[in-house]
């Protein structure tokens, strides 16, 4: 029964909170008004998203999205050098292939998300059967390199986020 | 008189990167290289002047807003889902199979290949 009225707990809460931050005030009207959203979204859009997946150790994605910030920083700053002192010829773009350890798809998005999101890296197609992620490398002379850094910076954590 | 340098460097900041990402779509060539320019406009460009707008209303205006966390979101929720249509409709239009490296897998990439029954099945499968 609370499960088919809270399919994604989770996701209710998150509505509530955005709703209260897009009115920027905190009022009983707004509350109920977000609370409402809260419950008939998830329920509504509940047959695309079947799963019931739970984040196994939540409080590891605050310090995983500063690690993201900051690497969104740094790596903007390299790819603004690329971009304005490399001569075109000299750019050496590059697929390459990141074998995936995770499983669950949303974990799946979260990283494809953040490797488009850091510059520099952009999340192309994934295998049919889920198991490795295509992405193109902008600028770089070692591809191997690349792949380590995504595994260990962004896929280990997200393993350790989702369980 | 701080604040208002700070806020004024932020700005500058978001200007710059604005502008280096547009550079960018105009030096670089192929469509996926132009990909990584709008990426990286929306994240440290559109980043600054919302830090800048944040810094505004809670120093000046004395008031804290959220909008700008939700643009922050929205921002990063969206420009992600729209740079993958464009690189699976770029490959699919102009890219041939053996142009992309192998999966290292049994099956191929998503737009090649169906994907097998009961397998973990990410979303971007299904937009393929």
């Amino acid at each position: 029964m609370l499960k088919r009225i809270f399919p994604h707990p989770l996701l209710s809460r998150s509505l509530l909170l955005v709703w209260l931050m897009l009115v920027n005030k905190v009022t009983p009207g707004n509350v109920l008004l977000g609370g409402v959203l809260g419950i008939l979204v998830p329920i509504l859009t509940s047959p695309y998203w079947p799963g019931r997946p739970g984040l196994k150790r939540p409080f590891l994605t605050i310090p995983y999205i500063f690690i993201v910030l900051w690497d969104i920083v740094v790596a903007s700053i390299q790819v603004a050098r690329i971009v304005l002192f490399k001569p075109r010829n000299q750019i050496h773009s590059q697929w390459i292939v990141v074998p995936l350890d995770l499983t669950s798809p949303e974990a799946i998005t979260v990283l494809a998300g953040t490797i488009t999101m850091t510059p520099g890296t952009v999340s192309a197609l994934l295998a049919a059967d889920g198991g490795s992620l295509l992405v193109h490398c902008l600028h770089s002379d070692d591809p191997d390199d690349v792949r380590d850094e995504i595994k260990t910076r962004y896929e280990a954590r997200l393993k350790e986020i989702f369980g | 008189m701080l604040v208002e340098v700070l806020i004024s460097f932020f700005l500058v900041v978001s200007g710059i990167f604005g502008l280096i990402g547009s550079l960018g779509l105009l030096k670089l060539t192929d469509t996926m290289q132009r990909l990584h320019a709008p990426t990286k406009a929306t994240t440290l460009g559109v980043g600054g002047v919302l830090i800048a707008s944040m810094l505004f209303m809670l120093l000046v205006k004395d008031h804290l807003s959220f909008h700008e966390l939700m643009i922050t979101l929205f921002l990063f929720l969206t420009a992600p889902i729209s740079t993958l249509f464009i690189a699976q409709t770029h490959i699919l239009m102009n890219l041939k199979r053996g142009d992309l490296p192998d999966t290292g897998r049994e099956h191929s990439w998503s737009i090649y290949d169906d994907p097998p029954d009961q397998a973990p099945v990410g979303e971007e499968n299904a937009k393929g």
